[in-house]
């Protein structure tokens, strides 16, 4: 047993860094650093920068273009970027659609849609959630009737993360409605600029348009953008849902968060002293300082037994949990750091680009960042579902 | 990086699976007995270097030995008995000293006791009241030690005891010493320990070990809580087990225990609390050979971790039992009594939480 990294790791985490430092544009660093929201431009002009080298499809094997990298590697590379304030890269294509083109796609459909994903041709956004089906994904009701070459889908689509940047959709649509729940699902990838779709923003309560409503009416979509057999779209799903979750416990952010969090209640005065000193406080940091250690050892633990051949399967629903938690609480801390300076609220600072001053400018995103990360704990699966699951694969209950 | 085991640890970690099977299977094995089979098996020689007569294990192959131990509730005082006075005497003895005190440690043939902890200095081993004075013909140990683990049945003490100078002495006190009157009781988690009076308790020059034993006694408690965490990880284990065996088992309302969802995520929180003090366990063991600094900051992390999720885990597995979880007769009612006082050795989790606080870096 040894806790280290290799040498190669280490230079490997070296590369990352002087890469990031020579390649990341520093109004995007910028940005994200300050918590602002990026623009698809933004967005692109980096992922562009990790196409080019390479790194964009972490995940990927190498024979469709991936690095080639294991697990390790791709936890390094995720700590690094967080911790230079690289932008998240959009997951949506790269990470969810892709591995399910892989695996279900027909080689017609791989050939046409990896390198353009692997190029950042096309924008992709998720169709899963609907009004009626959140945690209860398998009764979801957007409709896909059968019409010649194409299916006619009706129905809406809801939390449709950055789906108004969009110009492709993957989703689950219900082609049967006499089959059992899950068996009447099918995978289809929905071209945007079809007529009969139409996207509604939803303002989120940090004031944010993050996530979209996507109303699909009579569009018409061809047969050969289904992912897959007829009906086996709830296995497509469910094998997105198990994939790419290695970097689920969101540690790097975590890490991130807690540095943030130290400097800035290191700095921070609290009748006299520094806020980090207020016993209550620091208790809290302590804390989760101490879940932090612990769920990184975690982590690399079941990262190890990845690289062993052992999927990692409801082992991610237990680090997504503990993750999510902590992330939350660090963001509740920063939040509680700033005391009343987190009231000011500058949505055309975060959202736009408006200038504030430099000093209101580094703490003006904190108190919306707190309302946002209430997300984790909810989306990818709630923590609820997550643990349903732990207590049925893993426990057998 | 890597969390595969050796073959040898391999090896170990089967043998001693088996060894923790045959007791909480309830052969009742003897201490004397067992400690022979320890020494059979080499679990005497195994945390000490080759050139002390040992076989170089390291922080994980203790871990895995106490971690078993911890699965089994096995009744051995490899911690009071063997590590903590074996690796104090290890890192300060003389060659003399060693020859006949060490050798028959590892040997099983003779055993030995660390007596460091006081009343008055609860947790913290440097403010102790014990003194000693140089006299003439050697040294006068006056003091009172607490909760002495496998005092009883030790042939000597290592006593800890402060010097007229400041520094702090170890000294080896045998047993039937004049001045010496040991209290023996049963503790609340099925061990034995002793409070330990020393009255004038003469001792000649070469009873003294080594110079100043600060160093020497933290790397000794370091070693000592990372072997507790790795106890507490084979007893939760054990006590989620359980609980998820009786969960599956007991119907109520037609229907077992295991189909109601709030006990589903109750039990989950349990394993998640269980994988994550797993992992500080590893942390612990794996950083015993760092620098004094680095290490008691994560053997503390950890001993403040396990701490609360042993708790967590002891407290929840009663409830879930119901009132079953209550009665001795329930054998994970064990389980949760030695989680409960796992707190109490070495440091609880406020003692270990106000040194990672004191340590707490920057950024």
């Amino acid at each position: 047993m040894n806790l280290d990294f290799t040498p190669e790791e280490q230079a490997f985490r070296h590369e990352v860094r002087e890469f990031l430092v020579a390649e990341l544009p520093d109004d995007i660093r910028e940005r994200v650093r300050l918590g602002r929201r990026l623009s698809a431009d933004d967005h692109l002009r980096w992922q562009n920068v990790l196409s080019r080298r390479g790194w964009l499809a972490a995940g990927w094997p190498r024979e469709h273009g991936g690095p080639g990298w294991g697990p390790v590697e791709r936890h390094i590379f995720d700590e690094e970027c967080a911790a230079a304030h690289a932008p998240t890269i959009v997951p949506f294509g790269v990470s969810m659609v892709a591995p399910v083109i892989m695996k279900f796609g027909s080689e017609a459909q791989q050939r046409h849609y990896l390198p353009r994903i692997l190029a950042n041709r096309d924008w992709w956004c998720q169709g899963y959630s609907e009004p009626g089906a959140g945690s209860d994904l398998a009764s979801l009701r957007t409709r896909a009737v059968r019409d010649g070459d194409d299916y006619v889908v009706s129905g809406q689509k809801t939390w449709t993360t950055l789906g108004q940047h969009a110009n492709m959709m993957f989703c689950l649509v219900r082609t049967d409605p006499e089959a059992r729940k899950q068996a009447g699902i099918s995978f289809l990838l929905i071209d945007m600029a079809s007529p009969g779709i139409s996207v509604r923003p939803i303002v989120t309560l940090d004031g944010a348009h993050e996530v979209n409503e996507v109303f699909l009416d009579e569009v018409r979509v061809p047969v050969a953008n289904r992912i897959g057999e007829e009906g086996q779209g709830w296995t497509c799903a469910k094998f997105l849902l198990t994939h790419e979750r290695t970097g689920i416990a969101g540690l790097g952010h975590a890490k991130q968060a807690l540095r943030h969090l130290k400097t800035l209640a290191g700095g921070v005065r609290h009748r006299g002293r520094p806020l980090l000193e207020l016993p209550s406080f620091r208790q809290r940091v302590v804390r989760a300082e101490l879940e932090l250690m612990a769920l990184e050892i975690t982590h690399l633990r079941v990262l190890a037994s990845a690289r062993g051949g052992d999927a990692p399967g409801a082992e991610s629903s237990l680090l997504k949990v503990r993750g999510s938690e902590l992330r939350q609480e660090l963001s509740e801390l920063t939040r509680r750091a700033l005391g009343p300076a987190a009231l000011p609220f500058f949505p055309d600072f975060l959202y736009g680009d408006a200038e504030l001053e430099p000093d209101r400018a580094e703490q003006a995103a904190i108190g919306a960042q707190y309302l946002n990360r209430r997300k984790l704990s909810i989306y990818g699966g709630s923590n609820e579902i997550q643990k349903s699951i732990v207590a049925k694969t893993l426990l057998g209950m | 990086m890597d969390f595969s085991y050796s073959d040898e640890q391999r090896m170990l970690a089967d043998t001693l699976e088996r060894l923790a099977a045959d007791a909480s299977a309830g052969s009742p094995t003897a201490p004397a007995s067992l400690w022979r089979t320890f020494a059979e098996l080499g679990l005497l020689q195994l945390p000490f270097a080759e050139e002390l007569g040992g076989l170089d294990g390291d922080g994980i192959d203790v871990m895995i030995v106490m971690q078993a131990l911890g699965r089994g509730l096995i009744r051995a005082p490899y911690l009071g008995g063997l590590l903590l006075p074996g690796t104090l005497l290890a890192r300060l003895a003389n060659s003399a000293q060693r020859e006949r005190w060490l050798s028959p440690l590892l040997a099983g043939e003779s055993r030995l006791a660390l007596a460091w902890q006081e009343t008055a200095s609860r947790y913290d081993a440097q403010a102790i009241a014990t003194r000693a004075r140089r006299q003439a013909d050697g040294w006068v140990l006056d003091g009172t030690k607490q909760v002495v683990l496998a005092a009883a049945s030790a042939d000597a003490l290592v006593v800890t005891a402060r010097l007229d100078d400041g520094s702090l002495a170890a000294f080896l006190v045998p047993s039937d010493s004049t001045g010496l009157v040991r209290r023996d009781y049963a503790t609340l988690d099925d061990q034995t320990a002793s409070d330990v009076q020393l009255d004038g308790v003469a001792l000649p020059h070469d009873a003294r070990l080594g110079g100043d034993a600060s160093d020497a006694l933290e790397a000794t408690l370091a070693q000592g809580r990372a072997a507790l965490c790795a106890e507490a990880v084979g007893a939760m284990q054990v006590a989620c087990e359980q609980t998820l065996a009786y969960l599956k088992e007991r119907q109520q309302f037609g229907a077992p225990l295991a189909s109601f969802q709030v006990l589903q995520h109750r039990m989950v929180d349990m394993h998640l609390s269980l994988e994550q003090a797993r992992s500080m366990a590893i942390l612990a063991a794996a950083s015993l050979e760092r620098p004094a600094e680095q290490r008691d900051y994560r053997v503390s992390a950890a001993k403040a971790y396990c701490g609360e999720a042993a708790r967590f885990v002891a407290e929840q597995a009663i409830q879930l039992h119901g009132a079953m979880g209550m009665t001795e007769e329930c054998q994970v009612s064990h389980y949760a009594r030695r989680l409960i006082m796992f707190d109490h050795h070495l440091g609880d989790v406020d003692h270990h939480l106000e040194i990672v606080s004191e340590r707490l870096t920057a950024a």
